[in-house]
């Protein structure tokens, strides 16, 4: 005599092939993405002519189509750039009277380079024959060397580096508040060391 | 003696699978979670350069993707060995591009038209010049936000 109250059992046997076969189809058509990269700004298109700059504050760095560098006149390694750029930004060449003075910069204070960071520009001219992976070498080394300059201050005003702030900042799992303390030190930091890097392409 | 002898003590018993679809379905569920779909093919070489100061792109809708690098060796035969733009899913020129970034611009949502960025997978031997042209372009069409995407490394290798 059959029970009809009894609802049969279904038989879950196969349920571990057919989880298999969608797991499979995952695996196969995605990809964990690398998007990570340098973020920069390019300049809006200015229909008037940019004020000229004083020779002292440009650190011009031209990229030839054999991937060398020279920096100011002077053919340098790659390796060293980082370290030009850093004493460059960080000179403050302008004098203790002068409104453009800077008072947190550790550089040698030279007056024939750059007056403050505010004023410094790092112009990067590249050459069609350029290979793209030197032109984002440089590039790393450049923003690399903000960052050195960035995470100075960040660590002496905020005991803390400026990368971490700013990767918290954009984090989409910080909560609100935390963000809302971040983002005037951020700013702060970055009207010390204001990122002015100029392209140019040459042929 | 019965025919269907007692089972010895020693032998195990039988591991209870019926959790293995479990197990299966938890990785599938990381799986779909942390992947994103293949939104296009590759129809260029792309072989990162890598750096180190590099940012995530945490947002993936309000990425715009252009590629560019030479054709893979079966689209060589067609489109020669000379670096090449591709958008979506075709190849393009430089002029391509401005209409290319303000279509994917209007199907975007109203309030990220202007918080887009221009992820740039660009191949490492890949030369300047096509890049200053992509760039000329992406300030026509006002998109200033890009992102030179990288893998993550020390950027000497790519000086090889």
């Amino acid at each position: 005599m059959t029970n009809r109250d009894e609802v049969p059992k279904v038989n879950a046997g196969s349920m571990a092939d057919i989880a298999f076969l969608l797991l499979i189809f995952f695996l196969v058509t995605t990809s964990i993405e690398t998007d990570a990269g340098l973020a920069r700004m390019l300049p809006a298109i200015n229909p008037k002519p940019p004020l000229p700059i004083p020779e002292k504050n440009i650190l011009p760095i031209l990229i030839n189509g054999e991937g060398a560098l020279l920096v100011d006149d002077e053919q340098v390694d790659l390796a060293d750039l980082r370290k030009l750029t850093i004493a460059f930004l960080d000179n403050g060449g302008a004098s203790q009277e002068d409104p453009r003075y800077c008072d947190y910069c550790r550089g040698e204070r030279d007056s024939k380079s750059s007056d403050s960071p505010a004023e410094a520009v790092v112009s990067l001219l590249s050459n069609r024959e350029t290979s793209y992976g030197t032109y984002i070498s440089v590039q790393n080394e450049l923003v690399g060397a903000y960052n050195d300059l960035r995470n100075r201050e960040a660590q002496r005003l905020y005991k803390r580096l400026y990368t971490d702030m700013e990767k918290a900042y954009r984090s989409p799992e910080t909560p609100v508040s935390v963000k809302e303390d971040l983002k005037p030190k951020i700013k702060h930091i970055q009207d010390l060391f204001p990122l002015n890097l100029s392209e140019a392409e040459r042929n | 003696m019965s025919k269907f002898a007692k089972k010895k003590d020693g032998d195990l018993p039988a591991v209870s699978t019926a959790s293995l679809p479990d197990i299966v379905f938890m990785l599938l569920f990381f799986f779909m979670t942390v992947t994103v779909m293949k939104d296009s093919s590759l129809k260029v070489e792309n072989n990162l350069p890598s750096a180190s100061e590099i940012k995530k792109l945490e947002k993936k809708d309000r990425v715009i993707t252009i590629y560019v690098g030479k054709p893979t060796p079966e689209y060589a035969k067609v489109f020669g060995s000379e670096s090449k733009i591709q958008l979506n899913d075709k190849f393009a020129d430089p002029s391509d591009v401005g209409d290319f970034i303000l279509m994917e611009r209007a199907k975007k949502a109203q309030e990220l038209q202007n918080v887009l960025t221009t992820s740039l997978k660009v191949d490492k031997n890949a030369n300047m010049g096509i890049i200053s042209d992509i760039k000329e372009e992406l300030r026509k069409v006002n998109a200033l936000k890009v992102n030179y995407t990288t893998v993550s490394g020390d950027a000497f290798t790519n000086l090889e």
